[in-house]
């Protein structure tokens, strides 16, 4: 099937099978590996990507779901900007370890913040709860999210 | 670069990974791909124990899309594989042994067609009776894991004495007994087990992996196909976790059999999540039975322990986790009458294997609930006892070992004694709100540094003066997360006098980078810094010299370095590395330095196997963990509200990279304490994926506070010791000890579920 999708900032046409996973879809025939997948099955929030600005999970979506849509993945976050002020507030805050969490953590506290723009810390920890990290023990993620709302307010 | 600063020793130097990773741009082993991809994927027994009377693959090699369908009969090597005894086979080729050994080998031209093979292999499985507790394993007639093993279902077992054994007792004012029981743990990385196969032109077979040991995983796949090891390439990118879960091989020896099959087009393997638990090794469940004894000023006298780890169907580390686990069961003490037994046993669970505290999260947690009840029963204050007792420099510790490094636990301790978090307690538990029951509790830990007395702990650093005059840093130990890639730039910048952005990076490659160990046992930045400080002092010695050549000054002192040149300060002339570079002969242009770590020169254990699987050790990390808790008596949930950890692991190079591990052991331990339920049945998973399975969210643990005590270590890297690892020690004994002082009663089975709580709030 043929679908048309705003993909990071630009306009794409494609022919997919019907069944494939939106993950699948950008890590295997766009290259996009900046989203990851740990569990395939919405418990992790790895493959965490912005759909419309809404965080989503592209393990549980099929590629049709995304006709018509504008889909953000890590890799378009920045746009020509070199680094959102979240992925700079990650690096800055010491946030990423391993970095498989990374991307989804990003997009996800990117979402939150869209709806909070200046949560509490008991509120960002409730806000990226979907998002397992086992490296960090989250404390410096939040102080990343912390980071980047204060850097914006400036 | 996140900094354009010399890097220094001691002050926060953002990871330069974190760039690469924070814009999705970094490629993990599970992000390779490549053109005319094929997909490789695993038939697994499903079942624990079972002969394997046949295989019947010819349905499968019809699937449309199939390339091939391999098994046995495929491996040109040997079929056996391991780190310390050959006991597991690549491909099952006469018993099922547990439940996610691994039958055929399927390739394939995309992921539904192999999917489609993996289904229609249809394998005839006689089922035997199993074996599912290493006690019963080891009792007359136990049905036997492997026939072929003289000791039965014993892998091994390791004993130290000191002092008496018989008498001591009566001499002690209070003697507790007690027996406690630790679960597996599930390592969780977020990558799940991944590789990339291909075969190049001239023969040579690469593989990508997500592995811990790359110059080992080489020599056991060669073994494998039955080739030399140089015919092999390893290469590891930056894996995404690992914890000691990748430290070995699991999908190494499979890939490079897939690459023979694939035509010279490159194989790819990625485990899911329930692969990755049936199939990757765990944490050793373990069954801790303690007595110990004191005098009534609260002086330990004596402890006697007996240890009994399941280590699955193979022994993968288990020998030297046991090991380990003995080694450090009578915890970070003196105590001059110590009997210490453990035995490693085979049973057909799970695999046991490498996790981070490698034995001694296990018997930290049964030692530390052993302190406090002993205190409770004397009388004494929790901290005084573990003061009175810790072990300083010049002691001998448990296992009759003279500590010859840095022991800071006595400081950690006094620090601890002396924080408003202890010191405050009462009225933080007296603001408990309704229904709620709040405690405080401690822990005392400790962590081994390296191999121990006979695996060499060695490191070989290589810096490299590139033509375009750019520092490159050959990292030797792998970067599982933990950060020691960006160290190793920060202590090469700081001893070269270079930004940043003077210098590459090259990560461990078996045709690249030198041979320099695994990334395990709290030696990474210990071994390999050691060595890197030698490599880079001798570029520096040289490109200083050489400059003073070429710039006719009478030595290097009228010379220094700074980020891309060298300065000559009694004239001002300045040459550029970039032209020095020029000058030099390749050779001359790199600098390698060999290091191997410190070995304690005491025997404690009589059998030579104890020391071959790495007792004793010399250099040690400590720490004091302390835990506040509330627990819920309608629920019997359990909130850890706040945590404080002082560590003494030597001097801090990078406070962030340092307090990262800090933080995530403990919240990696708080999972072990209380959520992460890893339930066998019979051999077979209850927990199976991230939904049964619970680690834990941002929003089941608290803010921490990681306090270093400085103390420096004369062996280490600017004095440090490991950290990666003391840390994961601490939480399930703290835990342990404040719910038993909010609740009144201890429970001895782990984790503290809701369950187990309330049950033991309704039975006190
Ligand atoms: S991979 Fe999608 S939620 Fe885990
Ligand atoms: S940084 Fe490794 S999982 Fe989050």
């Amino acid at each position: 099937m043929k679908i048309n999708f705003i993909l990071n900032g630009r306009e794409i046409e494609l022919t997919v099978p019907s069944d494939i996973r939106v993950v699948d879809l950008l890590r295997e025939e766009l290259d996009l590996t900046g989203t990851k997948e740990s569990c395939g099955s919405g418990e992790c929030g790895a493959c965490t990507i912005l759909v419309d600005g809404q965080s989503r999970l592209s393990c549980l979506m099929l590629a049709a779901q995304l006709q018509g849509r504008e889909v953000t993945t890590i890799e378009g976050l920045a746009g020509n900007e070199g680094r959102h002020p979240v992925q700079e507030a990650f690096v800055q805050a010491g946030a990423v370890q391993c970095g498989f969490c990374t991307p989804g953590m990003v997009l996800a506290a990117v979402d939150l913040l869209g709806h909070r723009p200046d949560p509490s810390r008991a509120e960002i920890r409730e806000g990226l709860s979907g998002n397992l990290c086992r490296c960090t023990g989250y404390q410096k993620i939040v102080d990343a999210v912390e980071m980047a709302v204060h850097r914006e307010k400036g | 670069m996140p900094d354009g600063r010399i890097p220094q020793i001691g002050v926060v130097f953002p990871r330069t990974d974190a760039l690469t990773k924070v814009s999705g741009e970094e490629k993990f082993a599970a992000d390779y791909y490549g053109q005319d991809l094929v997909w490789a994927g695993v038939k697994r027994a499903g079942i624990p124990h079972a002969r394997l009377k046949s295989l019947d693959v010819d349905q499968a090699r019809q699937v449309p899309g199939v390339i091939a369908v391999l098994t046995h009969l495929d491996i040109p090597g040997e079929n056996r594989q391991g780190v310390v005894r050959k006991d597991q086979p690549v491909l099952v080729d006469d018993k099922v042994r547990h439940a996610g050994d691994a039958l055929a080998l399927v390739l394939a031209e995309s992921k539904p067609a192999l999917a489609a093979a993996l289904n229609s292999i249809r394998c005839e499985l006689e089922p035997l009776p199993g074996v599912f507790d290493p006690e019963q394993a080891l009792a007359e007639g136990a049905p036997l894991v492997h026939e072929d093993n003289p000791e039965g279902n014993l892998l091994l077992k390791a004993e130290v004495k000191t002092g008496e054994t018989e008498s001591v007792w009566e001499e002690c004012a209070a003697v507790i007994e007690a027996c406690f029981e630790t679960p597996h743990q599930e390592h969780c990385f977020l990558e799940t087990e991944s590789g990339w196969a291909k075969v190049e032109s001239n023969g040579k077979i690469v593989i990508v992996a997500s592995t811990q040991t790359p110059f080992r995983d080489r020599t056991e796949v060669a073994q494998v196909l039955g080739r030399d090891h140089t015919g092999i390439r390893v290469i590891a990118p930056y894996a995404g976790g690992a914890f000691g879960g990748k430290d070995g091989i699991t999908v190494q020896s499979l890939l490079g059999l897939a690459a023979l099959h694939s035509q010279g087009r490159p194989v790819k393997m990625w485990w899911d999540r329930e692969e990755s638990f049936s199939a990757g090794t765990k944490r050793h469940p373990a069954r801790m039975y303690y007595r110990l004894g004191a005098k009534a000023d609260g002086t330990l006298h004596a402890v006697e322990v007996r240890l009994y780890l399941d280590t699955g169907p193979y022994d993968h580390l288990g020998g030297a986790v046991m090991t380990q686990a003995v080694e450090h069961s009578g915890g970070p003490y003196r105590i001059p009458h110590a009997w210490l037994r453990g035995w490693a046993v085979y049973t057909n669970n799970p695999i046991g294997g490498a996790f981070r505290g490698f034995g001694v999260a296990q018997v930290t947690a049964a030692m530390e609930q052993m302190m406090d009840l002993l205190a409770a029963k004397l009388d004494l204050d929790p901290v005084q006892i573990r003061l009175k007792n810790a072990v300083r420099r010049g002691d001998k510790n448990c296992v009759g070992v003279t500590l010859t490094g840095s022991a800071g636990l006595s400081e950690c301790l006094e620090k601890m004694a002396a924080h408003p978090r202890w010191q405050e307690r009462q009225t933080w538990i007296r603001a408990a709100g309704l229904l709620k029951r709040r405690g405080v509790g401690l822990a005392a830990v400790m962590q081994a540094v390296g191999y121990g007395p006979f695996v060499p702990d060695v490191a070989n650093a290589k810096v490299e003066l590139t033509l375009e005059g750019k520092i490159r840093v050959y990292s030797g130990v792998v970067d599982m997360g933990q950060g020691n890639a960006a160290t190793n730039l920060q202590i090469a910048g700081s001893i070269l006098s270079q930004t940043p952005a003077q210098m590459e990076l090259i990560l461990p490659d078996t045709d690249r980078t030198l041979p320099s160990g695994s990334a395990s046992a709290s030696r990474c930045t210990y071994t390999f810094g050691n060595a890197l400080i030698g490599a880079a002092q001798a570029l520096k010695e040289r490109i200083l010299q050489r400059s003073a050549d070429l710039l006719m000054a009478a030595g290097p002192d009228e010379l220094v370095l700074v980020s891309g040149l060298v300065r000559r300060v009694t004239t001002g002339q300045e040459i550029p590395l970039a032209v020095l570079a020029k000058w030099l002969t390749d050779a001359e242009r790199i600098a390698v330095y060999r290091f191997r770590a410190p070995v304690a020169q005491e025997r404690p254990a009589k059998d030579d196997q104890v020391r071959l699987h790495g007792l004793p050790h010399c250099i040690f990390s400590y720490g004091a963990h302390l835990a506040m808790v509330e627990v819920d008596e309608l629920t019997g949930a359990v909130e850890v509200k706040g945590y404080l950890a002082i560590t003494d692991s030597g001097r801090v190079l990078n406070p962030q990279t340092y307090e990262q591990q800090i933080h995530g052991g403990i919240v990696q331990g708080l999972g072990y304490a209380l959520s992460e339920d890893f339930r066998v049945t019979d051999g077979l998973i209850q927990t199976s994926d991230l939904a049964t399975y619970i680690i834990p969210t941002a929003m089941d643990v608290p803010d921490m506070l990681s306090i270093p005590v400085e103390i420096n270590e004369p062996t280490g890297p600017f004095g440090l010791k490991g950290v990666g690892e003391v840390a994961m020690n601490g939480p399930l004994p703290a835990v342990a000890n404040a719910v038993a002082a909010a609740c009144g009663g201890r429970c001895y089975s782990f984790p503290l579920t809701s369950e187990r709580v309330l049950q033991l709030m309704t039975a006190s």
